[in-house]
C-alpha cells in the first residue's frame, strides 16, 4: 500500500488502522531496502504542506517535519541555528538535501545523524501526533538508541520545536570525514555560546557519531559559563569532560581516534563560536 | 485511500505522461524500464553516486531515492529532455565535449542534469558553487577537473559550437572524442541499457560465507512457489567446462560452485525468470544449507604450514612467484655507504566504476551472442566457448560502451551466467549486477605486504635493492600471476640499480579474487620503493628530486632485467621539468611551517614511476582492419575497447595520419567479434601503443594499396572525394572512380588487415630479458597539508610529468593523467575495501569533486622509435606515482612515514602521536 495524503488527519487515520511506515524524503528508506523494491505499506507525508516550513515567533521556532535540508539552508533563522545550517549543507549532497527531511533524519536515528547535535544544542523537542493526540518529547529522550526512537507505530513526527534562542547566541558545527563531500561523520560536534559583553552566559555542546546517540556534554558546558569568549576558550575543555562518550571501532576510524578527534573538534568549535565562525567539514 | 493508486500523472521531459505500476517503485527503475529513458543511469540504488540524477521541478534529486508516487503532478527532466534548444544546455554540452569531461560517460547524465540545475539559477557560478552542485555525482574517470572547468567556462561557449575535425594531420591535436556526442546526449548504450523486450532476468544465489560447503535443498519446490521462475541452473548444468580464468593455464574459477564456496559472494545457483518476479524475489529464501568452514583471510593464515590448501594443486597456497635478480645484491648492500629498509602494506582497493556489470545474451541458431560491458571481447569469447563446450567461432561478443573498467572488466562477470541461461533456454536473458554484487564479487586490487632494503653510496648513487612482496590474490587466480610477475620487473623504478633482487608471490585466501587494477601491483610496489628512496635522500642529505635525477635511468643503460633502450627514456626529462615547481613549492611549504601557529603543516613530495606497455614477455598482438567503401569513406574496424580512455579517437587519429587522410573520412565500425579483428584486451597501457601501431600499419598498407591501384609512386598525394580518390603527382591528377572498381566480399574496393605484436623476449630464470618493447615513465609532485591534530590530509596541488612518447591527443592524455591521479589520491588517502563490510559507495569512499586539487600536466614527448608516431601508453602510468608522492609529502610536512595505505585520518594521527612519543 502507498498513500500520499495532503491532510495530516488522513495520514493519522491511515496509520491508526494499518501497520504502514511513514516516509517523506525517502532518502534513508530506499537505501535500507537494498536491491529489492520497497516491501510493505507506506504513508507518504511529503505532500502535506502544513508539515513543511520554518516559523519563528516570539517564543519558539517551529520547523515542520518535512522541511528539507535545502529549506533549512534557505530559511531566515537566528544565529543559534547556524550550526544546523552548516550541518544541512553537508547532509549528503544537494540531491539528498533537496529531498531529505529533518524529521526523517531524526526518526532514522543513525548515530551519525547530522541533524541531532545541532538540534540538541537548541534544546529541541519533537512533536508527535496520532489520532490519540499530540505529544512533545525532548529530542534526547525521543532518540533512545542506535536506530531506535520512541515514535509509536501510529505516530507521525509533525515538527521540531525549539525555544527562541537569545539573539546573542551563536553556534558552530564541525564534521570530520576522510573526504570533502558525501561524508558520513567520523565525529561531529555542535556548539552554541550565548555571549554577552564578552562573557559566555550560556554554553551548549553536543557530540555525534561517538556514541549510540548524539549527546550533550554538560560537564564541558559548565566549564565555559562565565569565561571570556576569546579564541583560546576551547582549551578549557579536557578529555575528562568527554568521558561519557563511547565511540566504536569501525571501518571509518578507531574508537581511540574518535575520542581524540572529538576533543580537538570540540575545542575548535568553541573557539570558532567565540570568533563568530560557523564551522564546516574538516 | 489504501488502494494502490491507478497510476501517476506527471510532466516528463516537457510532456504529460502517466506512469503505471507500483507507486513505491524507484523512479530510476521506471524511467529506464518503462519509459526507455536509459540515460538515467543506476550506479548504486542508494543515493551515493548521483548517476541517476534527474531534475524534479528544476531541483536535482536522485531518481533511485524517489518513489514514483512522489512525482504526481511534478515536472521531471532527464538528460533526454535537456535539449540543445536551451542555450545553457547546448553551451554546457559544448564545453564538456571540448574539455574531454566525459570519458566513459556513465556519470555524464548526472553531471549534466546537476550542472543544468545550477546554471539555470546561476549563469556564472563560482568554483565553490560548482563543487557544491556537483558534489553528489561521483566520477571515476576524469578526476573532476575537466568537469569543473567545463561548467565554469560553459558561458563562453557558443550555443552551437560544434567541434570541427581537422582536415590536416590529426596526431597531436586536441580532437574532442569521436564518440563524445552520444555520451553527452545520454544516448550511449552501456551494459544495462539495451535488452530484447522478451528477455528473462537472471540473478545469482551467492555464498554468504567466506568458506563453506553447501547442499542444495528442494529447488523444485522453490521454483513451484514462484511461478515466474523459468529455470534454476546449478553446477551440473554447465554444458562445457565449469572452470574459467583469464590466464588459461591457471584457470580455476567455477561458473557455479559445485559443493564448496571459496569466497563470500561466490555463485552457487542461477535463478532465471520474468523480470517482475526476479525483481521481487528474495534470494535469501533460496533452499541451500551452508556448512561454514574456517576461512583463511590473511597472508599469515594462508602461508601457515598447517593451512588447508584452497586449491589442492597449489602447495602453501602459493599461486605463483615472480623473480628478478641482477648482480650480487648481498655484496651490493654490504658495500653501500647507507642502507635503508622498511615494511609497507596496502589493502584491497575497489575499482568503483560507476557502471555495475551488465548485459544480455541470446541464442541464434547454434551460436550464442553476448552484448555486455567488457574490456576483453576475444578473451570473453574464448572462455564462454569453453564454458558452453562449443567452438569459439560460435560465440559472438558485442561489447557495449564500458562505464569504467580499470581492470576488473577484463574478467568475466555476467557473461557466463547469461550465456548459460540463454543457451539452455533458447531465450534471451539479461543480468544487471547490483552495486553490492559488483563490489562483493568482482576482482580487486591486490593487498600487498612488502619489505625492501635499498643501499646507496655517499655520493648518492644507488647501489643495491632487495625487495620482496606477498600479494593476497584471494580465492581464484584471475590476474594474480600477472601481478606476481610484473612487480619484480618494476620494483626498482626507472633508476640505475646495479645489484637487484626482487621476489613477489601471489597467495590464495578465502577472500574475493584480486585481479587487475590499473598498474597490476606496480602502484603498491611504488609505495615502498619511492618512500625508501626519499629516506635515502634524507639520510644522504640530498634533495629528493635531485637524488632521483642523479639516479634516473637513461637510454643506453640497462634496466634491472638487463634490457637496454636506445631511445624513448624520458624519465630524467620529466624530473627536470618538475624542478622549478619543486623548488618553489618546497620553499613555500617550509616557509608556511616556520610561521604556522595552528595545526596545519604543509609538505611537498615527489615520486617517480615506470611501467612497461603490453604483456610481460608474452605475445600480445593487435590486428586492425581497414576498408575503403565505394563512397570514398573508410571503415575502421578497431577492436581496442574504449573504456573511456579514448581509444576510439586515438586509434582513428593514428590511422588517419598513417593513411594521410583527414580523420573525418574515417567511419568507426562498432566493435563486434564477428566483424572486428582481435585487438587484445584494454589493459597494460597497450592500446595506444600496440593497437595504435596496428592502426598505423593498416593506414600505411591502405595507402600503399591505393598507390598501387593508381600505379603511382610513394610521393603521390591522395585526396578523398565522394565516390572517388584523386591522386596527384608530378604527372598531374588522376581520378579513380570507386564505383568502377570491383567490390570484395565485405563490400570494399580495397581492404587491408595488419597486425602488430610488440617485440619482447622471454625472461630467463633470473628474470633477465626484454619484457617490454617500451616503458612509459613519469613523476608526480604532491603539495599537501596535514592537520596534525586530526590526521586529515588534503592535497592542494599535483604536478604530473609524464613521458608519453608522443601525445596523440593531448586532451585525452591529460584526462588519463588527471583521472589516474584521482585514483592514486584515493589509494593514498581513503580507499580500502574490507570484504564483508561496506559493499556500497558510502562506506567505500572514492574522491569527490571536492577532493581533487588542480592538476598541472607536463607532457614530455621523448618519442619511442617503436611507438606509433612515437607514442607510448599512459593509462596506468598516471596512477602509479600519486600515492607515494603524497606519502612523501606527508613525511615532509610531519616527519612521519606511511607504512600502511591508505593514510586515513586515524592512521596519520596515530603515527604523529607515536613519533612524538605520546602513548595512545
Amino acid at each position: 500500500m502507498y498513500a500520499r495524503p495532503s491532510d495530516l488527519n488522513d495520514a493519522l487515520g491511515l496509520l491508526a488502522e494499518s501497520s504502514a511506515r511513514v516516509i517523506a524524503g525517502a532518502t534513508d528508506v530506499f537505501p535500507g531496502a537494498g536491491e529489492r523494491p520497497l516491501q510493505g505499506d507506506y504513508v507518504d507525508v511529503s505532500n502535506i504542506s502544513a508539515l513543511r516550513g520554518v516559523r519563528v515567533d516570539s517564543a519558539i521556532v517551529r520547523i515542520g517535519a518535512t522541511t528539507t535540508w535545502s529549506d533549512i539552508v534557505a530559511a531566515d533563522l537566528p544565529p543559534a541555528f547556524d550550526a544546523l545550517k552548516v550541518a544541512a549543507r553537508d547532509v549528503g549532497a544537494v540531491q539528498i538535501q533537496n529531498r531529505g527531511t529533518i524529521a526523517g533524519n531524526l526518526c532514522n536515528a543513525s548515530p551519525a545523524a547530522d541533524g541531532a547535535p545541532p538540534l540538541l544544542i537548541l534544546d529541541a523537542e519533537v512533536e508527535l501526533a496520532s489520532q490519540r493526540g499530540t505529544r512533545r518529547l525532548a529530542l534526547d529522550v525521543f532518540i533512545n538508541g542506535a536506530r531506535r526512537t520512541l515514535l509509536a507505530p501510529d505516530e507521525v513526527m509533525t515538527a521540531i520545536v525549539t525555544p527562541l534562542p537569545s539573539p546573542t547566541m551563536r553556534s558552530a558545527f564541525f564534521k570530520l570525514g576522510s573526504r570533502r563531500y558525501l561524508v558520513i561523520s567520523i565525529v561531529m560536534v555542535a556548539v552554541a555560546l550565548d555571549v554577552v559583553e564578552g562573557i559566555v552566559r550560556d554554553a551548549r555542546i553536543a557530540v555525534g557519531a561517538c556514541s549510540a546517540v548524539a549527546q550533550r556534554m554538560r560537564q564541558a558546558e559548565r566549564r565555559l559559563i562565565g569565561a571570556p569568549a576569546s579564541s583560546g576558550l576551547g582549551r578549557s575543555i579536557e578529555s575528562d569532560d568527554l568521558a561519557q562518550l563511547s565511540p566504536i571501532d569501525d571501518i571509518r576510524a578507531s574508537a581511540d581516534y574518535r575520542r581524540d578527534a572529538a576533543l580537538t573538534l570540540l575545542r575548535r568549535a568553541i573557539d570558532a563560536c567565540a570568533l563568530r565562525q560557523t564551522g564546516g567539514v574538516v | 485511500m489504501l488502494e494502490r493508486s491507478p497510476g501517476v500523472s506527471l510532466t516528463l521531459n516537457g510532456k504529460s505522461a502517466r506512469l503505471s505500476g507500483s507507486p513505491l517503485e524507484r523512479l530510476s527503475h521506471v524511467l529506464r524500464e518503462q519509459c526507455g529513458l536509459t540515460g538515467v543511469k543506476v550506479g548504486c540504488d542508494a543515493g551515493d553516486c548521483g548517476a541517476c540524477t534527474v531534475l524534479i521541478d528544476g531541483e536535482a534529486v536522485c531518481a533511485c531515492l524517489t518513489a514514483v508516487g512522489q512525482t504526481e503532478g511534478r515536472s521531471v527532466e532527464t538528460i533526454e529532455g535537456l535539449s540543445d534548444d536551451e542555450a545553457i544546455v547546448a553551451q554546457l554540452r559544448a564545453a564538456l565535449h571540448a574539455h574531454g569531461a566525459a570519458q566513459c560517460g556513465v556519470c555524464t547524465p548526472g553531471v549534466l542534469t546537476s550542472a543544468v540545475g545550477l546554471l539555470r539559477r546561476e549563469a556564472r557560478p563560482s568554483e565553490k558553487a560548482i563543487q557544491n552542485a556537483l558534489a553528489g555525482v561521483l566520477c571515476r574517470c576524469t578526476g573532476y577537473r575537466a568537469i569543473l572547468d567545463a561548467v565554469k567556462e560553459a558561458h563562453q561557449f557558443g550555443a552551437r559550437d560544434v567541434a570541427e575535425l581537422p582536415q590536416e594531420t590529426a596526431v597531436g591535436r586536441r580532437i574532442p572524442r569521436l564518440d563524445g556526442a552520444r555520451k553527452l546526449s545520454g544516448a550511449e548504450i552501456f551494459g544495462a541499457d539495451e535488452w530484447p523486450a522478451e528477455a528473462l532476468t537472471a540473478r545469482a544465489v551467492r555464498s554468504p560465507h567466506a568458506h563453506a560447503s553447501f547442499v542444495l535443498g528442494d529447488v523444485e519446490a522453490f521454483q513451484r512457489a514462484h511461478p515466474g521462475i523459468v529455470a534454476v541452473f546449478i553446477a551440473r548444468d554447465v554444458p562445457g567446462s565449469n572452470c574459467y580464468g583469464v590466464i588459461a593455464p591457471f584457470a580455476d574459477q567455477p561458473v557455479l560452485a559445485e559443493s564448496l564456496a571459496r569466497f563470500r559472494g561466490e555463485a552457487v545457483a542461477l535463478v532465471v525468470g520474468d523480470s517482475e518476479t526476479m525483481r521481487d524475489l528474495d534470494l535469501a529464501t533460496f533452499p541451500v544449507t551452508w556448512s561454514p568452514r574456517p576461512a583463511l583471510t590473511t597472508l599469515e593464515e594462508a602461508l601457515d604450514d598447517g593451512a588447508e590448501r584452497i586449491h589442492p594443486r597449489r602447495a602453501h597456497n602459493i599461486l605463483t612467484t615472480g623473480w628478478v635478480a641482477r648482480g650480487d645484491v648481498a655484496a651490493g648492500l654490504a658495500a653501500a655507504d647507507i642502507v635503508v629498509e622498511g615494511a609497507f602494506e596496502t589493502g584491497f582497493v575497489e575499482h568503483a566504476y560507476i557502471e555495475p556489470e551488465a548485459g544480455f545474451a541470446r541464442r541464434v541458431g547454434d551460436r550464442i551472442e553476448i552484448q555486455a560491458c567488457t574490456q576483453a571481447p576475444y578473451m570473453d569469447r574464448d572462455d564462454v566457448a569453453k564454458i558452453l563446450g562449443i567452438e569459439p567461432d560460435r560465440v559472438r561478443i558485442i561489447p557495449t560502451a564500458v562505464g569504467g573498467g580499470f581492470g576488473a572488466k577484463l574478467d568475466l562477470s555476467v557473461q557466463p551466467f547469461i550465456a548459460l541461461a540463454a543457451w539452455l533456454l533458447d531465450r534471451p536473458v539479461r543480468m544487471v549486477y547490483s552495486r553490492r554484487e559488483s563490489i562483493m564479487t568482482t576482482t580487486k586490487r591486490h593487498p600487498a605486504r612488502m619489505v625492501a632494503k635499498i643501499g646507496a653510496m655517499r655520493d648518492g648513487r644507488l647501489a643495491a635493492m632487495d625487495f620482496s612482496a606477498d600479494f593476497n590474490t584471494g580465492a581464484y587466480a584471475s590476474w594474480g600471476p600477472t601481478v606476481a610477475n610484473r612487480v619484480p620487473v618494476h620494483a626498482s623504478g626507472p633508476y640505475r640499480m646495479p645489484h637487484y633482487r626482487a621476489r613477489a608471490r601471489a597467495i590464495h585466501t578465502h577472500l574475493v579474487p584480486a585481479g587487475a587494477f590499473r598498474g597490476f601491483g606496480v602502484p603498491q610496489s611504488a609505495i615502498a620503493q619511492e618512500q625508501l628512496y626519499d629516506e635515502l635522500a634524507l639520510r644522504l642529505n640530498i634533495d629528493p628530486l635531485e637524488f632521483r635525477i642523479l639516479n634516473a635511468l637513461g637510454a643506453g643503460e640497462p634496466t634491472v632485467t638487463g634490457q637496454i633502450f636506445a631511445d624513448g627514456m624520458g624519465f630524467k626529462a620529466c624530473l627536470e621539468a618538475m624542478r622549478p615547481h619543486w623548488i618553489e613549492a618546497r620553499a613555500a611549504a617550509v616557509r608556511h611551517n616556520a610561521e604556522a601557529r595552528g595545526p596545519i603543516r604543509r609538505g611537498v613530495g615527489v615520486a617517480g614511476m615506470w611501467y612497461g606497455c603490453g604483456n610481460t614477455s608474452m605475445s600480445n598482438p593487435s590486428t586492425m582492419r581497414l576498408g575503403l567503401k565505394p563512397n570514398g569513406r573508410f571503415a575502421l574496424f578497431q577492436g581496442a575497447v574504449d573504456i573511456g580512455q579514448g581509444s576510439n579517437t586515438v586509434i582513428a587519429q593514428i590511422c588517419a595520419d598513417a593513411l594521410r587522410a583527414p580523420i573525418d573520412q574515417i567511419d568507426l565500425m562498432p566493435a563486434d567479434t564477428d566483424m572486428t579483428p582481435d585487438c587484445g584486451k584494454t589493459s597494460a597501457s597497450r592500446q595506444t601503443f600496440v593497437s595504435g601501431n596496428a592502426a598505423a600499419l593498416a593506414g600505411r598498407a591502405m595507402r600503399r594499396e591505393l598507390l598501387r591501384l593508381a600505379n603511382v609512386g610513394e610521393d603521390a598525394k591522395l585526396r578523398f572525394e565522394t565516390g572517388a580518390v584523386v591522386i596527384a603527382d608530378s604527372a598531374g591528377e588522376r581520378r579513380i572512380e570507386l564505383a568502377a572498381l570491383a567490390l570484395n566480399a565485405a563490400g570494399f574496393v580495397a581492404e587491408v588487415v595488419e597486425t602488430f605484436d610488440p617485440p619482447t623476449t622471454p625472461l630467463d630464470e633470473n628474470g633477465q630479458g626484454d619484457p617490454y618493447a617500451v616503458f612509459g615513465s613519469g613523476a608526480h609532485m604532491a603539495e599537501i597539508e596535514v592537520d596534525v591534530e586530526l590526521g586529515r590530509v588534503k592535497v592542494l596541488r599535483l604536478v604530473c610529468a609524464h613521458d608519453v612518447g608522443r601525445a596523440i591527443n593531448p586532451t585525452l592524455v591529460e584526462g588519463q593523467i588527471e583521472g589516474g591521479a584521482a585514483q592514486g589520491l584515493g589509494l593514498a588517502l581513503m580507499e580500502e575495501f574490507f570484504p564483508g563490510k561496506g559493499e556500497n559507495l558510502h562506506d567505500y569512499l572514492i574522491p569527490t569533486i571536492g577532493d581533487m586539487p588542480p592538476v598541472e600536466c607536463i607532457l614530455i614527448e621523448d618519442g619511442s622509435s617503436v611507438g606509433p608516431f612515437g607514442a607510448k601508453g599512459i593509462g596506468e602510468q598516471a596512477l602509479i606515482p600519486t600515492a607515494p608522492a603524497i606519502f612523501n609529502a606527508i613525511h615532509h610536512a610531519t616527519g612521519v612515514r606511511t607504512h600502511r595505505a591508505p593514510a586515513t585520518p586515524d592512521r596519520v594521527r596515530q603515527a604523529i602521536l607515536t613519533a612524538a612519543g605520546i602513548p595512545t
